[in-house]
């Protein structure tokens, strides 16, 4: 699986390179600039790209700037973007387009290897990879929302899973049911929200957050 | 009194009545300026009034500009330009603010009264001696066959007068001598009570000073927060997050290669302590804990410890300054000794502090090269900034080949409390 990597720190740079090469990733191109990652981008349309927020010139969110830029040029670009804290507007921005395959994780993440990589790979298979954080911000805003307070606590587990974009397997084996468990309580949660429910994993991932986010 | 003494006094004299003399002509060439100046206002219906007026004001401003410096010579203080800066560089704003400017109106009335009082005092003084030196050469005069000559009502024929003239004139001379610094004062003084900004207009200035340096504080701050925020963000967040891949790879690795594992695990120690380094060194950009804990003697001698050239410290204070103070004064020696270090070139290094008349004092000087400046941007405008919060002033002395020396001082109260020596707490 071929990666671009957009991270301007020398060190977190080498490791997430010697990271990547572990898994079997191939790192083509490592760029330490918003407009270099932006070229890098268009120009190797890799099979995911890893990129910091903060990139030089400005040091502000240069990143995730060129991310964006990136997938007007090539849409569906899958891109996960790395962060030292989260933003509920930046990930708004990142699913604007409904295009899917995007992920917004804290760096703090990169120390759970397996969950990371598996983070990468989700997401360069056209899914979503939302960090718990950005799903805690989404749902604190719905405090008031009435469908989201009909939820039991186990459909609220099941929703937040959900949104950070893990799979129906994923999410049983996470909280120790089968997968059909995972299946029922996914339906009566589209049915509270009135949402359609749809066979596709991503579509269901990004009708939530799409809910989540209009609150 | 010393014949030297004597001499300077009428060598002083002998100056202030000339320039008091030359300088009556000059007040009367003033008088032209009042009708010149109030001509411009009704002709600004035409037009032809802005650039009239502009012109004679400036004119005006750089006649009175003039007797500011002439008269703050003779005084022994400067007297400021009490001048309003206009808003912009258009002419109708220009003449507006100079309108609305009541130093104008100052500067206006300056001119009569200066023109009758310059011609009064300039002339008495040189009055004065001229007939006192005229009383003195009276009785050779009349020797000489001058019977007609007088000095106060006693001529030749006064029984006595051949004693009492040299005595009178001898008294005379001594009032000239006692008079005329005096008397050459009296222009100067109405030029200082005309010329000088009003309580208002120096009020109005000190407003302006204070919101420039709480402009610049506010800058200052700010530049500051987002100093530390990147410094957190580039150093010791970035080094956890490395320390945290490497435990992370090392625990996916734990059973395959062992070997791999101990290399991670050195590498997550050494960012540990590099990210642990990185924020001692940001804490001590916020707040050296010696600066707390042994103020501000204290402080500067670590400084001076840690420093690569040889550093003379000499700080004598009774007490210590409010923190903030403290802190300005901190950083703003520790940026001088940084400069030293960096650009001058020196072998050694000094640093004096000193409080005195509510005023502390701090002097970094080096046997450098000199040619130090504050340049916008550097460090030394930094301190500037930094000190300007506390009304505190720099002062670069730095001729091209050195030696330089940076005078910071800020005005503050020192409380009683004595810093802890070590020996008391150990």
């Amino acid at each position: 699986m071929r990666v671009v990597l957009g991270e301007d720190l020398v060190l977190l740079r080498d490791g997430l390179i010697r990271l990547l090469r572990a898994y079997d990733f191939e790192v083509v191109e490592a760029v330490d600039s918003g407009p270099a990652l932006l070229e890098a981008l268009v120009r190797h349309r890799p099979d995911v790209a890893v990129v910091d927020v903060r990139l030089p010139p400005t040091f502000t969110d240069e990143g995730l700037r060129a991310a964006i830029r990136a997938r007007k040029r090539v849409p569906g670009l899958p891109v996960l973007v790395l962060s030292q804290y989260v933003e509920r507007l930046y990930a708004r921005e990142l699913l604007s387009d409904r295009g899917g395959a995007v992920g917004y994780l804290l760096k703090d993440r990169v120390s759970d290897v397996r969950q990371f990589v598996d983070a990468i790979r989700r997401v360069a298979a056209g899914g979503t990879a939302m960090d718990p954080e950005v799903v805690t911000q989404l749902l604190a805003r719905g405090g008031r929302d009435q469908s989201l307070a009909a939820l039991t606590p186990r459909e609220r587990e099941v929703l937040s899973l959900m949104a950070e974009g893990r799979s129906n397997g994923a999410i049983a084996a996470r909280l120790f049911v089968t997968e059909k468990a995972v299946g029922k309580h996914i339906a009566n949660i589209f049915a509270k929200l009135d949402l359609p429910l749809s066979e596709d994993d991503n579509r269901r991932v990004l009708a939530v957050l799409a809910y989540l986010d209009r609150l | 009194m010393t014949d030297k003494d004597l001499l300077r006094g009428a060598s002083d004299r002998a100056l202030a009545v000339v320039l008091a003399v030359a300088k009556a002509p000059l007040a009367v060439l003033g008088l032209p300026l009042v009708p010149l100046q109030l001509l411009g206002y009704p002709l600004i219906l035409v037009t032809v009034g802005v650039p009239l007026t502009l012109g004679a004001t400036a004119l005006a401003r750089g006649y009175a500009n003039l007797h500011r410096d002439l008269a703050g010579r003779v005084l022994g203080e400067q007297i400021p330009r009490p001048y309003r800066a206009p808003a912009n560089r258009g002419p109708m704003t220009r003449v507006r603010t100079i309108a609305t400017d009541p130093a104008t109106w100052r500067d206006l009335a300056f001119l009569p009264l200066n023109a009758i009082v310059s011609v009064l005092f300039g002339f008495l003084p040189a009055a004065l001696w001229a007939s006192g030196a005229l009383a003195m050469a009276t009785p050779l005069l009349w020797q000489l066959g001058a019977d007609g000559l007088a000095y106060l009502g006693i001529d030749e024929r006064t029984p006595g007068g051949y004693v009492a003239v040299p005595l009178l004139a001898t008294a005379h001379l001594a009032l000239a001598w006692w008079a005329t610094p005096r008397l050459v004062r009296v222009p100067a003084l109405l030029a200082r009570w005309l010329l000088a900004p009003s309580a208002r207009a120096a009020l109005s200035t000190r407003v302006r000073q204070l919101a420039d340096s709480r402009a610049d504080t506010v800058d200052a701050q700010a530049a500051e927060l987002r100093r530390i925020e990147r410094d957190l963000h580039d150093g010791a967040q970035a080094r956890l997050v490395a320390l945290g891949m490497s435990l992370g790879m090392a625990e996916e690795l734990l059973a395959r290669d062992p070997e791999a594992v101990r290399a991670l695990l050195a590498e997550a120690r050494e960012s540990s302590s590099l990210a642990l380094a990185e924020l001692r060194g940001l804490v001590r950009g916020i707040h050296p804990p010696v600066l707390a804990d042994r103020g501000l003697d204290g402080a500067l001698r670590a400084l001076a410890l840690a420093h690569p050239l040889p550093v003379a410290v000499d700080v004598e204070l009774a007490g210590r300054p409010q923190a903030p103070v403290e802190s300005a004064a901190y950083f703003a020696a520790a940026e001088a000794l940084t400069n030293v270090a960096k650009h001058s070139g020196a072998t050694g290094a000094w640093l004096r502090v000193r409080h005195e008349a509510g005023v502390l004092r701090l002097v970094v000087g080096d046997d450098g090269r000199g040619g130090a400046r504050a340049d916008a941007g550097g460090g030394l405008r930094g301190i500037e900034r930094r000190l300007a919060a506390f009304d505190g002033t720099l002062v670069i002395t730095s001729p091209v080949g050195g030696p330089t020396t940076v005078t910071m001082e800020l005005p503050c109260a020192l409380s009683s409390e004595k810093t802890s020596s070590c020996s008391e707490t150990a």
